[in-house]
């Protein structure tokens, strides 16, 4: 048998129908998960049709985008936003009951960002195709799934057959060896990775990381790179399942157990690349090379070092976007003050980015006139934080400790930054009215934006960390 | 989904490089529970000044480009996230056709699912478009071909399937649904083999 990539296995033990000169492949999804925004029109679609939804015990619904933060009022209710964003939640909540899909709701204790509850249920596994109404399904791919984002039509194919059609894409080896300085973090090397290869880099393709650098990374870092995948332009990215898989996924709620955990575990230990197996691309990174980065523009490809300056414009939407940021080509970005600080979103809200926040803030305060915004990536996240008292250090240091939830990532709960306030954010997008119409952001690491919120400006965690490991 | 087979029209342009999904319908407009209705917020944040009133600085409020259906924008055009609003926002619009040197990819197969035409140009053909605001531009999905007048015809590259859908309407959901059988014997399979 040929050689075949990671990516080649999962791929040809899920289609369906071959592709063709003239059709696309029939591909099968093992795990279809939803959320309120990209759903409604596509249950409408179904309900049109007449049609059933078709595997509802491999569907798996959340409640994340559009919903408050903050406890609910006195009276019980929920401060949302806007009527609409509550009628979306209500439309979620009526479309599971009539299709017989399981909602991790208000209710429920594993409710959360969709890419964080995967994992943690254990429905997220090696070899799985899984597919969601949002570009950073590509998190699951850090377990070494195929996972990637879809249209609101596609979730309505999947509803309804348990099946896309796909063209295969090509495959893009990303290998970084070397080892990652103290203080530098996975966000930091994502960022880097996407600085060098460019935000349309992955276009057509599904990343496989790989390299010494990647094996060191734990399951939560590999879940960050892996969730940034699409900011280079992949649908996909993905990490090869190994022990440290394996041990992080034991005993989940909805692992498989027993003899069935055995045979599962055969059955992943295999889903590596081939020796001699071809990628149609590749390209080679030093963990060495990377310091702790932050982005300076309007697309997470603009990254540099923290200290080096920014750079010239190179066309005219770079140019657009330092006048949008205020920022000045050849002054670094560092002591710049900032505004707000952010820390969540389903790239940076796991339990170790808390851990790692809490580091840097424990003892001290968040400057005078910073807002910081801690959002758990989900309500295990949030429980298990209180359990270890690091909400006690968020808010003694003068931060504000919220709900699970996309949040300020995305800005469309009513956690939003106004017009040309500078955010310093652990989230995944920098774009131009991302975080609020006018806001700036500077995506970062949860210790680059810990530090930050203590300086009042953009500064390097470094320091920090240094003094904490001295006292 | 209706056929589209032939559109003419003027082109607007965006020459700017990475428009991404954010900045064609920004997140907070995403609350809806149907498809309609979005173009009044299509480059909402780029399109209006603070006031509500029209930016002058947008190139698609310029008088020449008020009625074009073909949008000419600068390279990997559409990343981002993965919401369809932003091809509804762009069709409500009046946008039927996109063409870029690159397009992400989740937009890409958003839009040709809903019939807007995305068309992916070598870059020396879409220099040329990008430098000419207002071209009378002809696009024909059959031939695949885009042609203005006093210019040489130029080919440019549609996935097969995306192409027959696009000239037939066909619905994409039926053609899968004609599948039902062997999901049925690929799910008994895996049954088996579990």
């Amino acid at each position: 048998m040929t050689a075949r990539t990671l990516f080649e296995k999962v791929w040809d033990a899920h289609v369906v129908a071959p592709e063709t000169a003239d059709t696309p492949a029939v591909l099968y999804i093992d795990l279809h998960l939803i959320h309120e925004v990209t759903s409604p029109q596509a249950f409408t679609e179904l309900r049109a049709r007449k049609l059933q939804l078709r595997r509802p015990d491999l569907t798996l619904a959340t409640l994340d985008h559009a919903i408050p933060t903050l406890h609910p009022r006195p009276n019980g209710e929920r401060p949302y936003a806007t009527p609409q964003a509550k009628h979306q939640v209500t439309r979620l909540e009526a479309n599971c009951e009539m299709f017989g899909v399981e909602l991790l709701g208000w209710n429920s204790a594993s409710r959360g960002i969709v890419h964080v509850i995967g994992p943690e249920l254990g429905v997220t596994q090696p070899g799985k195709t899984i597919v969601c109404g949002d570009s950073h399904t590509s998190t699951h791919g850090a377990f070494g799934a195929l996972a990637f984002g879809i249209g609101t039509t596609e979730v309505g194919h999947v509803m309804a057959t348990q099946c896309l059609l796909q063209r295969k894409p090509r495959t893009f080896a990303i290998t970084v060896d070397g080892k990652l300085a103290p203080g530098v973090s996975a966000k930091d090397l994502i960022l880097y990775v996407i600085s060098k290869i460019g935000v349309n880099g992955g276009t057509g393709h599904v990343f496989e990381y790989r390299g010494s650098a990647i094996e060191a990374l734990s399951m939560e870092e590999r879940m960050t790179v892996c969730n940034m995948s699409i900011e280079a332009g992949a649908r996909a990215g993905m990490v090869a399942p190994d022990e440290k898989t394996f041990t992080w996924l034991k005993d989940r709620p909805r692992s498989p157990r027993g003899a069935d955990w055995d045979a599962a575990v055969a059955r992943w230990t295999a889903l590596r690349t081939d020796p001699g197996a071809k990628f149609d691309r590749e390209a080679h990174f030093d963990a060495a090379d990377v310091r702790p980065t932050i982005t300076y523009g309007t697309n997470p490809g603009m990254a540099i070092p923290l200290d080096a300056p920014v750079p010239a414009a190179r066309s005219a939407a770079e140019a657009r976007a330092l006048k949008y940021m205020q920022l000045t080509a050849g002054k670094p970005l560092a002591g710049t003050p900032i505004d707000i600080v952010f820390i969540g979103s389903c790239t940076n809200s796991r339990l170790p980015d808390l851990r790692a926040a809490a580091r840097v803030l424990a003892g001290r305060k968040v400057a005078k006139g910073v807002r910081m915004l801690v959002v758990p990536g989900s309500e295990q996240v949030r429980v298990q934080a209180e359990a270890e008292g690091l909400d006690k250090v968020f808010t003694d240091a003068g931060a504000e400790w919220r709900l699970s939830g996309c949040s300020m990532c995305i800005a469309m709960n009513g956690d939003m930054a106004p017009p040309g306030k500078l955010v310093v954010s652990t989230s995944n997008r920098n774009f131009e009215g991302r975080q609020g119409k006018g806001a700036r952001t500077v995506l970062a690491s949860p210790v680059t934006a810990a530090a930050c919120a203590v300086a009042g400006s953009i500064t390097d965690s470094r320091p920090y960390l240094a003094e904490e490991a001295v006292a | 989904m209706n056929s589209v087979t032939r559109i003419q029209s003027r082109t607007a342009v965006l020459a700017d490089e990475n428009i991404d999904t954010d900045r064609i319908i920004p997140a907070r407009y995403l609350t809806t529970t149907t498809r309609d209705g979005l173009g009044k917020n299509c480059f909402n944040d780029w399109r209006y000044l603070k006031d509500g009133s029209d930016n002058p600085d947008f190139p698609l409020n310029r008088p020449e480009a008020k009625g074009c259906s073909i949008l000419v924008a600068g390279r990997n055009f559409g990343c981002g996230s993965s919401r369809e609003h932003a091809p509804w926002a762009l069709l409500d619009y009046g946008i039927q056709a996109v063409i870029s040197s690159e397009i992400a990819d989740i937009f890409r197969n958003n839009a040709l699912k809903n019939g807007l035409v995305a068309i992916v140009l070598d870059t020396n053909p879409h220099r040329w478009l990008l430098d000419h605001p207002g071209a009378d531009v002809t696009i024909d999905v059959k031939a695949q071909t885009i042609t203005t007048p006093g210019h040489a015809e130029i080919h440019f590259e549609l996935e097969p399937f995306a192409r027959h859908c696009l000239l037939e309407g066909v619905d994409q959901m039926g053609f899968l649904l004609q599948h039902l059988d062997a999901i049925k014997t690929y799910e008994q399979r895996q049954r088996e083999a579990a």
